[in-house]
């Protein structure tokens, strides 16, 4: 069944969640590639949970106007409206006044969070109290997943992926030399916002599939992994996406096979061996290469 | 039951273990914060879950010591595998930390869904939120049940634990003050001094992850994340001398939990609405407004002109 998974042969929405997921991995690797480029890797955690707030409100002012409470174009927009919100307010925290960037990414994730959860209390309270819905989205659920939402998040990750390739030229001058790139007049401040409204997309697509919670995941890992592989710029991009769209292709694929597999934690757990596998084995900068190097060092070196 | 037995038996038990939660959380988070390791607290609360998944899969219930162990066995594990990372693989800081709590925490959550936990109460949204409102006392009768050896036997063990834990951290801190000052300051002072630099931060980080665990056991990991940093982070907006801070730190801790329960639960009541909402949620949300307001009007926000 597993090879019957990974060769899309599980029927029409298992294959268009797998792809989609495929998508959502290559755009997170892509967009992850300049976070962690710019230091800002743990911005995503911050995003991805600054999103229930949203996803929570969007639920309920939709009962309120008489819709269906669940439905994915208007949680995702409310989704990405909080979410920016939290990122808007991480820049404030860490730009105004004295406080690190972590601090304020610990504080905005919590205290979004934290109003995220007391909204849900008030949704499952509510007479039609359909909140279920809403509790997949913490970790990702693909089973049962209707045909345009899949289709949705495929387009999603589509868009985002251009996007991402669009602005990767002057994304890669910005994270690799900003005082080059300011020199050269690039707008730095402008592409870090443009690099933040990416991983805002990316988490809101990913809502479904991998999760709030486990988003940043997605973001970093593949990025991490590929420093292994590649330093220059472009490689190092282009292999973040793969092993994102690996990631989240595999992971699609194994969670389709049986109910009780999240789709989120396992996308997360094959990112998380392909970054093993990375940084034990990567020829030259894996650990292997560089303890091979360092046996073979002493040698040259005796020579006076 | 009286009124007076309800309000200690339903309010100010579970507040009680609210506020222990954030002032065992906030103490070790003042030092993590100003030594740029604000989210560390974000990392272990996340990477301890598979620890208490499998100290329940070994045992096959929920009993406290194994699962506490559990969780700080992950704790010490997930630590180490962040060190790992940033030595030998040389990965940045942030990420090796990212990565490594999101991996253990998805490792927990497979391992809580293809293991048979229906019938206990055991699953991630209680991991995250927290269940503080159903630490209540029932046998609280009135303000003579304080006296009541039967009726005391029925607190909450929760309250019991937290009160240890934050008495453990406060301790520690005492004791250890002035090293942790200087190794927080000025690493290398402190290693001319001879300080072990490297066991004091290790030893914080410790003390970190037993807050963590036992707070995450009673109030959820949102409640541990939101402690860690939201108070120590409004308190440095508010002075720039360390023995303030921890005062602020102290006394934002305490107001957020009390407050945040208090609207909680009645706020809604006001407001007509029928149920009362998530006390750990609300406690996060008042010190983030904490927070925001600090950084909009407190004294020490902007940082030093040199």
């Amino acid at each position: 069944m597993i090879w019957q998974a990974l060769g899309l042969g599980l029927g029409y929405n298992a294959t268009l969640v797998t792809l989609g997921a495929a998508g959502l991995g290559f755009a997170a690797g892509v967009t992850g590639a300049f976070l962690v480029l710019r230091g800002r890797a743990l911005l995503g955690d911050a995003i991805g949970h600054a999103t229930l707030p949203g996803l929570a409100a969007a639920f309920l002012v939709m009962v309120a106007l008489g819709l269906d409470g669940r439905a994915l174009p208007g949680l995702m927009l409310g989704a990405a409206a909080s979410a920016a919100l939290g990122a808007w307010a991480v820049d404030r925290l860490a730009r105004l006044t004295r406080l690190p960037e972590d601090a304020a990414i610990g504080a905005v994730l919590s205290a979004f969070f934290g109003a995220g959860v007391v909204l849900l209390t008030v949704v499952q309270a509510l007479p039609t109290g359909r909140a279920a819905g809403l509790e997949s989205m913490l970790l990702g659920a693909t089973a049962g997943m209707l045909r345009n939402e899949a289709l949705t998040i495929a387009a999603g990750a589509g868009v985002v992926t251009l996007a991402a390739l669009a602005l990767g030229r002057s994304m890669l001058w910005s994270a690799f030399d900003p005082a080059f790139a300011r020199a050269a007049g690039l707008p730095v401040a402008g592409i870090d916002r443009a690099v933040t409204a990416l991983a805002v997309a990316v988490t809101v697509i990913g809502l479904k599939i991998v999760g709030l919670v486990l988003i940043v995941a997605l973001l970093i890992i593949p990025a991490a992994a590929a420093r292994f592989w590649a330093d220059r710029g472009g490689w190092l991009v282009a292999v973040a996406g793969a092993i994102g769209a690996a990631a989240g292709y595999v992971g699609a694929a194994i969670s389709s096979t049986a109910p009780a597999l999240p789709t989120g934690p396992i996308v997360v757990l094959v990112a998380t061996a392909g970054f093993a596998v990375s940084m034990l084995a990567a020829p030259r900068r894996g650990m292997l290469a560089r303890a091979l190097r360092r046996g073979a060092e002493p040698a040259p070196r005796a020579a006076p | 039951m009286t009124a007076a037995g309800e309000f200690l038996g339903f309010t100010l038990v579970p507040m009680l273990i609210g506020t222990l939660a954030a002032v065992a959380c906030a103490v070790p988070g003042v030092f993590l914060l100003l030594r740029r390791e604000a989210l560390l607290g974000d990392a272990i609360s996340h990477a301890v879950l598979p620890g208490i998944v499998v100290a329940f899969l070994l045992t096959g219930r929920i009993a406290t010591i194994p699962m506490l162990l559990g969780a700080a066995g992950a704790a010490v594990v997930a630590v180490l595998l962040i060190q790992f990372l940033i030595r030998a693989g040389r990965v940045e800081p942030g990420a090796a930390m990212g990565i490594v709590f999101t991996a253990m925490f998805a490792a927990g959550v497979l391992l809580l869904e293809r293991s048979d936990t229906s019938g206990v109460h055991l699953d991630v949204e209680h991991a995250l939120m927290g269940s503080l409102e159903s630490l209540v006392w029932l046998e609280a009768r009135g303000w003579s049940s304080l006296a009541d050896p039967a009726a005391l036997s029925g607190l909450p063990a929760e309250l019991g634990r937290m009160a240890l834990a934050a008495a453990a951290v406060a301790l520690l801190a005492a004791l250890a003050w002035r090293a942790l000052v200087i190794a927080t300051f000025d690493a290398g002072f402190a290693a001319v001094l001879g300080l072990p630099v490297a066991a004091i931060g290790l030893g914080l980080t410790l003390a970190a992850a037993l807050a963590a665990v036992a707070a995450f056991d009673a109030v959820g990991s949102i409640l541990v994340i939101a402690m860690f940093v939201c108070p120590p982070a409004a308190a440095r907006l508010m002075t720039e001398r360390l023995g303030p801070m921890l005062g602020w730190t102290l006394g934002f801790a305490v107001l957020a939990a009390v407050l945040g329960f208090v609207l909680a639960g009645y706020a809604p009541l006001w407001l007509g609405f029928p149920a009362a909402l998530s006390a750990a949620g609300m406690i996060a949300v008042v010190s983030g407004a904490i927070l925001g307001l600090a950084a909009l009007v407190g004294p020490a926000r902007r940082r030093a002109a040199a």
